[in-house]
């Protein structure tokens, strides 16, 4: 038996890749086919899952309200579709401004001294590492009405001499984005960075004999260049924006209503397991497709893995 | 042309992102030495004066751990320690398992060919590509109602019951654990030189003698910088961890986020703060670690 297991190379190759199999398996196949199949069920009274085939979870998420007043067959409720959409433009937005912030800064730390590279990039990985729970909490600490931008903001005014009342930026919109930003700008920075740093300096040289000023170069050569960065840390900016519901949950109070915190009320509060795991499916349906687009347009890097 | 030279624009651009990644994180470190226990402004440092606490409202006027007065609070804080104990034992737990069968995972799709290959590969991208959310109320439908089922079909009753807790924790963390150690891995064995290994079997050295004695020496330490990185994932998780855990497996930011929710004292500042300086430490040894490899590699 042993023998014979020593000459198959294949059974080797699938008793080495059994257990991660079997573990990924369980533990996540099933789990995303259970969704689906608990998406198409009912709740009953205690909260709980009643197996069956139905699509109300999908029409009442797309705003197909099947009880509406004055006795109407059916009407519209745009309150889902509006959340998913915020999501969305949100999920945009943040990606937006962190390749804005990120690209400067890895460019700054790929064209440092190589010595003082390192240094740079560990500066960029402490706020990482630092819990995401923590960081959103340092963040409601600052943007309260008696916190440091507020003070900061009257000691400017009161030099001026401009009348000055603490703005109230906490439970705003600008608060999650704010949050959101900062949450995943490393992720942006270390793939933009890694990209960089592995351009060939002889094609600056080159660009530069061929007469290219700085900005051509810069437009010609280094950001092409950097493109497989930039798509792998949008990969890693946008799909967990999507599906965040602590930033929403602390900086937007109730005001600011994501995708994230509707699944996350329907399994704790509401207690409606069948309509969270529509909105959960209707999500990663969402990410995926957009992922989908983006990669199949700017191809997929490996400077994911390094984030 | 010099190729490490900025503009001016690029350098006043870092600094100003620089200032944004840690004007935060330098406040809730101020933060944790207020005298203030509402802790909503910034009430100046606590004097170490007197053998007790003494408080006047909401203000210590002094202690006797003097500024340190909310890192003494947290020492005593029961709740915390707890947690921190949950949050390393299951981090230790997942790494180790998620690290053995990562790795595993590794050789095979670097080295072998086999009928389920495809499919371990596909099941490898599924936690970096769909969000953590979507995972985690998975994971929890999958053991509500498999321990539901359980439950009322062997009539399991009392402590018998099965139930989310530090084994679901655990469990699910090395689920998404895994992907990242076996990428690890992985990248490390592309640049392996297999003439080593074909070296030693010439030298009369059998399979198993020559994985462990040239394979996996040079190949640790990409298998500890995975481990390392599914280590702080593990620490770091919030989604996973708050959806698959149950009575008595709180982990720290699972009670960070409990605290948030209700009154905020500088007690958390101050535990953040010493959080802060674990990951520092620990980012510092992935980064001397990575560093060495990197130098044995070229």
């Amino acid at each position: 038996m042993l023998q014979r297991l020593r000459e198959n190379k294949s059974a080797q190759g699938t008793l080495l890749a059994l257990p991660t199999t079997v573990w990924l398996f369980v533990l996540l196949i099933i789990p995303l086919i259970l969704t689906l199949v608990v998406s198409f069920g009912k709740r009953s009274p205690d909260g709980n899952v009643i197996y069956s085939f139905t699509l109300d979870n999908y029409v009442r998420l797309f705003g197909y309200s099947t009880d509406c007043p004055e006795g109407q067959a059916s009407c519209f409720d745009p309150l889902y579709v509006n959340i998913l959409g915020r999501s969305l433009s949100l999920a945009f937005n943040t990606t937006f401004f962190v390749i804005s912030l990120a690209y400067p800064l890895a460019y700054f730390i790929a064209r440092a001294h190589p010595k003082q590279r390192n240094m740079y990039l560990f500066m960029v990985l402490i706020p990482l590492w630092t819990n995401f729970v923590i960081r959103v909490y340092a963040w409601m600490m600052l943007l309260r009405k008696e916190g440091a931008i507020n003070i900061i903001l009257g000691w400017i005014m009161n030099a001026l001499n401009i009348p000055f009342t603490p703005l109230e930026m906490l439970y705003t919109p600008g608060a999650v984005l704010v949050g959101m930003i900062y949450e995943f700008l490393p992720f942006m920075i270390l793939p933009i960075y890694t990209s960089l740093e592995k351009i060939d300096t002889s094609l600056y040289e080159a660009a530069a004999d061929l007469g290219a000023n700085s900005i051509k170069t810069f437009l010609r050569v280094t950001l092409p260049l950097s493109m497989p960065g930039v798509v792998a840390g949008t990969i890693l900016v946008f799909i967990p924006v999507m599906g965040t519901f602590i930033v929403s949950d602390i900086l937007g109070g109730r005001q600011v209503i994501l995708v994230g915190n509707l699944i996350q009320r329907q399994f704790l509060d509401a207690r409606d397991p069948t309509f969270g795991s529509a909105a959960s499916l209707i999500l990663m349906v969402l990410t995926l497709i957009v992922t989908y687009f983006y990669t199949r347009k700017f191809g997929f890097g490996e400077e994911i893995v390094v984030a | 042309m010099n190729p490490f030279r900025r503009s001016p624009f690029v350098i006043a651009a870092a600094v100003l992102v620089y200032v944004f990644l840690y004007a935060p994180i330098v406040g809730l470190i101020l933060y944790s030495f207020n005298a203030s226990r509402a802790n909503v402004t910034f009430e100046g440092f606590i004097p170490a004066y007197s053998e007790n606490v003494v408080m006047d409202g909401s203000l210590v006027l002094s202690s006797p751990c003097g500024p340190f007065h909310w890192y003494c609070d947290l020492a005593k804080n029961d709740d915390v320690a707890e947690a921190a104990g949950n949050t390393l034992t299951i981090a230790f737990t997942a790494t180790i398992i998620a690290t053995v069968i990562g790795t595993m995972a590794a050789l095979a799709l670097q080295r072998y060919n086999f009928k389920m290959k495809p499919f371990s590969q596909l099941a490898l991208y599924i936690p970096i590509v769909i969000p953590e959310i979507v995972m985690g109320i998975g994971v929890l439908t999958l053991f509500s109602q498999f321990f539901g089922w359980a439950n009322t079909t062997f009539g399991l009753e009392g402590d018998a019951r099965l139930s989310l807790g530090m084994a679901t924790v655990t469990m699910s963390h090395i689920a998404f654990m895994v992907p990242f150690v076996t990428l690890v891995v992985q990248a490390r064995l592309q640049g392996f030189d297999k003439s080593f290994e074909e070296a030693a079997m010439d030298l009369g050295a059998n399979e198993w003698t020559t994985f462990r004695r040239v394979t996996l020496p040079m190949i640790l330490p990409g298998i500890m910088s995975g481990a390392l990185l599914a280590f702080t994932l593990s620490l770091d998780d919030f989604v996973i961890t708050f959806f698959t855990n149950g009575p008595g497996s709180t982990t720290l930011p699972i009670y960070v986020y409990g605290l948030l929710r209700r009154i905020i004292t500088p007690q958390v500042n101050a535990l953040s703060t010493v959080w802060i300086l674990v990951v520092f430490f620990a980012v510092l040894l992935l980064q001397i670690l990575q560093n060495r490899d990197s130098k044995q590699h070229s």
